[in-house]
C-alpha cells in the first residue's frame, strides 16, 4: 500500500504546530510534577530548592508502603489469573467453534466498554449480597476478584489479535510433522503468541495498578491500595508527599511501557525453542 | 480418539464414516466450549450476576436502614426527571460532548500527520502517544491539580502575563482539561489505525479529479476514516460521561457530574436503588452507542 | 521414523499377498462434505509407489481437500483411504507416514533452519545427535549447507521452499504431499525448481503427490495426472492421455488451449457439425450422440482456399481470417468459420504465407489430431 502523501506547506505548518502542541500537552504536566516532587517547600506549587525529603517521607510512611505492597500483591495475582483465563478463552474463540460462542464473544467485550463507575456499582452490590449470604469480609479477595473480572477481557482481546495474525497452517505443519496437539501448542503456538500474552499481562498489570473506583467500592475496612490511598490524600488536600508517591507510580508506569515496547520489538521473533 | 489432548491415544484406524466425522466435529466443539468455560463462568459470576443485581436493585425501595428488596417500584427512574438530577445529566452530557469534540479536533490532524510520516517516525510518534496512555490515570489528573492549584505554575504564569490570578481549579474548564488530558490517547490511537489503513492513492486520485484539499478531506479522507472517528468518540465519550476521578480532583462542589453523583449515592447518601438506576442508565447509553457502532459496520474498538 | 510405525505400515496387504503390488495411496469412494457442499464427491484413486502424481484443477475443485485428507488434516465424510494397504481414514496427521510441503511453506518463523528441519524427528523422539545428523544431511541434499542457523525470514523464496522440502523429507515419508509447492515463486525460479523436484523424486523413489492449478506444471512434471472439477474426478492418466485424449469437454478445455466444435455423431468415422458440415472423426460413440470435437490450435494448418491436400479433404473447413496476433515464434489467427471462431496457431518461421484479416482461407488438420468428447 502506498502511504498518504505529504500535505502542502501552509497546511503542513499548522499540522506540525498541532503535533508539538499535543506533545507539550502530554508531557509538560508530567514534567512539572516530577520537578516539584524534588522541591523543598511545603507549598506544592512553589520551588524551594532541591530535596529528597518527600521520597524519604514515602519510605517512612508505613501506610503508604502497606498500600503499595497491597497494590502489588493484587496486581500480581489478578494478572496471573487473568492471563491464564484470557489466553485459554482467546484460543477457544479463535480456533474453535462451539455453542454460545457469539454470546461469549459479546460478553467478553462488555467489561472493556462499560464505565468504571458502573462496574464498581455492580461489584459492590454483588459482594454485599454475597457477604450477606456467605459471611466473608471484603478486602484482598474481593478486590482481586474484581480486577480479574475486567482484566480477562483485555488479555483475551490482545492474545486473540496475535492469534488471528498467526498462520494457522503452522499448527497443521506441526501435527503433520508428528507433533501431538499438545506439542504443537507447546512448540509452535505458544512461542508465537507469547508477545501477545506478555502484552496482555502488562496491560492487566497496569489496569490493576491504575484502578481507583472499583477498588474503592469493593474494598473492606483496613484494606487499601496505593491509588486509593493517594486518592484519599488528594481529596484531603495537596501535600508534597503525594508528589513523591505520584512520581514513583509514574516511574513504575514508564517501566511497564518500556517492557511492553521490548515485547513489541520481539514480535515475530521470539525465543528459540530447545 | 483423535482430537484429544492426550499425547498417545491412537488405536487402529477405521474406514471413515459420517458418524465418525460427526463425532469428531462434536468432540472439537466440546473441546472449544471446555476451553472457553473457565472465563465464561468467571464472567457469568462476576459480571452477569452483578449486572442483574444492579437491575433488581434499581427497582427496590430505600428505607431508613438501607435497601429493602421488596415493594418493587420505578421511583428511582422517576427521579431522573428531578430538576437537580436533570441538571447533572445535562451537565455531564455537555461536558462529555465538549471533551469528545476537543479530542477529535486535536487528534484528527495529529493522526493524519502521523500517517504521512515515514515508518520509523510514525513508530516513534506512536510510542510517545502510548506513554501517557500507559501512565497512571490518577497521577496524570493529579499533575493538573498541581499546575492549576493556588500559587502553582498556572496562576504564576497568568499573573506574570498580567491577567491577574486566574482561577481554573474546581471549574468545569478544569474538569474538561483533565478529561481531554486523560482520554486523548483513546482518540488518537483508533483514528491513526483508521487513517493509516487508507490507500494514499485515493487522495491523490481525488486531487487529480480537481478536488481541493478541503474537498478531498471532506469527500475521501473523512468518510474512509469514519470507523476511527466513531470508535475514538465512543472511547472518549463513554468514560467521560461516567468520570469520577477527574471531577473529584479537579472539579468543585458545584460541578457534580454523573459519575460522582452515582458514587455519592453509594458511599455517602446510601441510596442504593437510585444509584443502581443511574448506573443502569449510564450503561444503557454505553451499550446503545456501541451496538449502533457495530451495526454500522464498525470493526473493532 | 520410529520403529513401531515402520512395522505397522509394512504389514499391509501387499507384503502378505506376495505378488500383489500395493498402491502407495489407495482411495475408494471418498467423499468430503462441508455442510451441504460436496468438496470431494465419491472419488476412486490409486497412486503407485514411486510415482510423481499431480492433482490438477481450478481452485475449489477439491484437489487440496483430497490432499489434506491424505495428510489427515481433514477427515473424509466417508470412504476408504489406505496408505500402503493400511487404512488411515480416521488417523490424525501425526499418526500417518506422510508429510506435507505446505502452500507458502508454513515454516516455523521462530525456529532456525536446522530446528525447522529436525522438528519432525524431535517430535518422534529421535535422539538429538541422530536428529541433528539427519537434518544436516537433508539440508545438504537441498543445497542449503551453511544456512542452518538462519531464520526463515532471512531466506529467499526458493530457499524457503527447499527448507520446506527438507523438513518433510527428513522424516522419510512413504508419500510426500505437496500443496502448490511452486505457487509462491517467480517464473524463472519455478522452472528451475520443477526440474529439481523431479530429479529429487527420482533419486529418492518416494511417491510425490502434488496439487497444482497450473496445467503446464502438471504436464511437465507428473507421471500421471488426475483432473478434478467440482469435487469430481474427471480423468486420471499420463500427460499424453490428458492432453491428447481428454475424457470430456471440461478436461479438453481446461488443459491447454483448444477449439471445441459442437457436433452430432453420424457413424464410427464421421460427425456432423451444427451447420451440417460432415467431418471425419473416428469415435466409438453411438450415432446421434451429442459431442464436441476438440482441435488444438497448433494441430491446424492454414492455407489459401483450394490448397487443401487431398488426404485432408474430409478434415478441413473454409473461413475468413478475422484477426492475426504476432507472437514472435508463432502467429495466432482467429478464423471465422460461419458460426464459430477457430483459433489457429501457425509456426512463424516455416509459414509459407502470412494472412491478413479479411483473407479467405482454408484450414485443415490430420485425422489423428482431432478428438471427440461426449458432451
Amino acid at each position: 500500500m502506498s502511504g498518504i502523501t505529504e500535505p502542502r506547506s501552509t497546511t503542513k505548518r499548522v499540522l506540525q504546530a498541532n503535533i508539538w502542541l499535543v506533545y507539550l500537552f502530554f508531557y509538560a504536566p508530567i514534567l512539572v510534577l516530577v520537578i516539584y516532587s524534588f522541591s523543598d517547600s511545603r507549598n506544592v506549587g512553589a520551588w524551594g530548592g532541591f530535596t529528597l525529603d518527600w521520597y524519604r517521607d514515602f519510605g517512612d510512611s508505613s501506610a503508604a508502603k502497606g498500600a503499595l505492597s497491597n497494590s502489588l500483591k493484587i496486581a500480581v495475582v489478578s494478572t496471573i489469573v487473568a492471563v491464564v483465563l484470557g489466553t485459554i478463552s482467546a484460543l477457544a474463540l479463535e480456533r474453535f467453534t462451539f455453542r454460545g460462542k457469539q454470546v461469549f464473544d459479546a460478553l467478553l467485550y462488555l467489561p472493556i466498554i462499560i464505565p468504571d463507575v458502573t462496574m464498581a456499582v455492580m461489584l459492590l452490590l454483588f459482594f454485599s449480597e454475597a457477604a450477606n449470604i456467605f459471611g466473608f469480609s471484603k478486602g484482598f479477595a474481593t478486590i482481586t476478584l474484581s480486577h480479574i473480572a475486567f482484566s480477562i477481557s483485555f488479555v483475551s482481546i490482545v492474545v486473540r489479535a496475535r492469534l488471528a495474525g498467526m498462520d494457522d497452517k503452522l499448527e497443521e505443519a506441526a501435527v503433520d510433522l508428528y507433533a501431538t496437539k499438545w506439542q504443537a501448542f507447546r512448540h509452535v503456538t505458544l512461542p508465537l503468541i507469547m508477545p501477545g500474552i506478555i502484552g496482555g499481562a502488562l496491560l492487566a498489570f497496569t489496569l490493576s495498578l491504575d484502578d481507583v473506583v472499583i477498588t474503592e467500592f469493593v474494598t473492606g475496612p483496613g484494606w487499601t491500595t496505593l491509588p486509593v490511598y493517594v486518592f484519599g490524600l488528594i481529596r484531603k488536600g495537596v501535600t508534597p508527599l503525594i508528589n513523591a508517591i505520584s512520581v514513583v507510580m509514574l516511574v513504575a508506569s514508564m517501566g511497564l511501557v518500556a517492557l511492553s515496547l521490548l515485547t513489541d520489538r520481539a514480535r515475530g521473533e521470539s525465543a528459540e525453542i530447545e | 480418539m483423535t482430537a484429544t489432548l492426550e499425547p498417545e491415544a491412537s488405536i487402529d484406524a477405521d474406514v471413515a464414516t459420517p458418524e465418525f466425522e460427526a463425532a469428531r466435529e462434536q468432540q472439537k466443539r466440546r473441546q472449544g466450549l471446555f476451553m472457553a468455560l473457565p472465563a465464561y463462568l468467571y464472567l457469568f459470576v462476576f459480571f452477569v450476576i452483578p449486572l442483574v443485581i444492579v437491575i433488581v436493585y434499581s427497582f427496590a425501595t430505600r428505607t431508613r436502614f438501607g435497601t429493602e428488596l421488596s415493594g418493587w417500584n420505578i421511583d428511582s427512574y422517576r427521579r431522573l426527571g428531578d430538576p437537580l438530577v436533570r441538571d447533572i445529566l445535562l451537565r455531564s452530557t455537555t461536558l462529555a460532548v465538549i471533551t469528545t469534540l476537543i479530542c477529535l479536533l486535536l487528534a484528527y490532524p495529529f493522526a493524519y500527520y502521523m500517517s504521512t510520516r515515514s515508518e520509523k517516525t510514525r513508530n516513534l510518534m506512536l510510542v510517545f502517544v502510548m506513554i501517557p496512555f500507559w501512565t497512571n490515570f490518577l497521577v496524570r489528573n493529579y499533575a493538573w491539580r498541581v499546575i492549576l492549584g493556588s500559587d502553582g505554575p498556572y496562576s504564576r504564569l497568568s499573573e506574570a502575563i498580567g491577567f491577574g490570578e486566574g482561577r481554573l481549579l474546581f471549574t468545569n474548564v478544569a474538569v474538561i482539561l483533565g478529561l481531554v488530558y486523560g482520554f486523548l490517547p483513546f482518540m488518537i490511537l483508533p483514528l491513526y489505525a483508521a487513517i493509516e489503513r487508507i490507500d494514499g492513492r485515493l487522495l491523490e486520485a481525488s486531487r487529480d479529479l480537481y478536488a481541493s484539499g478541503f474537498q478531498s478531506f471532506r469527500h475521501v479522507l473523512l468518510p474512509l476514516s469514519m470507523p476511527g472517528v466513531v470508535a475514538g468518540s465512543i472511547l472518549v465519550f463513554v468514560p467521560s460521561l461516567g468520570a469520577y476521578v477527574t471531577p473529584a480532583i479537579l472539579g468543585g462542589a458545584k460541578t457534580t457530574l454523573l459519575g460522582s453523583y452515582i458514587v455519592t449515592q453509594f458511599l455517602s447518601a446510601r441510596d442504593w436503588p437510585f444509584g443502581a438506576a443511574l448506573s443502569f442508565v449510564l450503561m444503557a447509553v454505553m451499550l446503545t452507542s456501541t451496538i449502533v457502532y457495530f451495526r454500522k459496520g464498525g470493526r473493532t474498538l | 521414523m520410529t520403529g513401531a510405525r515402520c512395522e505397522r505400515f509394512s504389514l499391509g496387504e501387499g507384503s502378505t499377498g506376495g505378488f500383489v503390488v500395493t498402491a502407495a495411496v489407495d482411495i475408494k469412494g471418498v467423499t468430503k462434505r462441508f455442510d451441504d457442499v460436496y468438496a470431494v464427491d465419491d472419488i476412486d484413486l490409486s497412486i503407485a509407489d514411486g510415482e510423481f502424481f499431480a492433482m490438477l484443477g481450478p481452485s475449489g475443485c477439491g484437489k487440496t481437500t483430497t490432499l489434506r485428507m491424505i495428510a489427515g488434516l481433514e477427515f473424509p465424510t466417508m470412504g476408504s483411504l489406505k496408505i500402503f494397504g493400511e487404512e488411515v481414514g480416521t488417523l490424525p496427521p501425526n499418526k500417518r507416514p506422510v508429510n506435507t510441503v505446505f502452500q507458502n511453506y508454513a515454516l516455523f518463523p521462530h525456529m532456525s533452519v536446522l530446528d525447522n528441519v529436525s522438528f519432525g524427528l524431535r517430535m518422534n523422539k529421535v535422539d538429538k545427535t541422530t536428529a541433528a545428523k539427519k537434518a544436516h544431511e537433508l539440508i545438504e541434499l537441498v543445497q542449503l549447507s551453511g544456512m542452518e542457523k538462519r531464520r526463515p525470514s532471512q531466506l529467499s523464496g526458493g530457499q524457503q521452499q527447499r527448507v520446506a522440502l527438507a523438513r518433510a523429507l527428513v522424516n522419510e515419508p512413504k508419500v510426500l504431499l505437496l500443496d502448490e509447492p511452486l505457487g509462491a515463486l517467480d517464473l524463472k525460479l519455478r522452472q528451475e525448481m520443477q526440474g529439481e523436484l523431479k530429479s529429487l523424486q527420482r533419486e529418492l523413489g518416494v511417491s510425490f503427490v502434488f496439487v497444482t492449478h497450473d496445467q503446464e506444471e502438471a504436464l511437465t512434471m507428473a507421471d500421471r495426472i488426475a483432473v478434478m472439477h467440482n469435487g469430481k474426478l474427471l480423468q486420471v492418466g499420463t500427460p499424453e492421455d490428458i492432453y491428447e485424449r481428454p475424457a470430456n469437454r471440461f478436461v479438453a478445455d481446461f488443459i491447454g488451449q483448444t477449439n471445441l466444435l459442437d457436433a452430432v455423431v453420424e457413424d464410427d468415422d464421421m460427425i456432423i457439425l451444427e451447420n451440417g458440415t460432415r467431418l471425419m472423426a473416428p469415435n466409438p460413440l453411438p450415432p446421434g450422440t451429442k459431442v464436441a470435437m476438440s482441435l488444438r490450435p497448433e494441430a491446424v494448418d492454414i492455407g489459401p482456399r483450394g490448397t487443401v491436400p487431398a488426404e485432408h479433404q474430409k478434415t478441413s473447413l473454409e473461413g475468413v481470417v478475422e484477426s492475426m496476433t504476432y507472437l514472435g515464434h508463432a502467429l495466432d489467427y482467429t478464423v471465422k468459420i460461419g458460426w464459430i471462431d477457430l483459433e489457429v496457431r501457425a509456426d512463424a518461421v516455416h509459414a509459407e504465407q502470412r494472412f491478413q484479416p479479411g483473407d479467405e482461407v482454408a484450414v485443415w488438420w490430420d485425422r489423428t489430431s482431432d478428438w471427440v468428447v461426449a458432451d
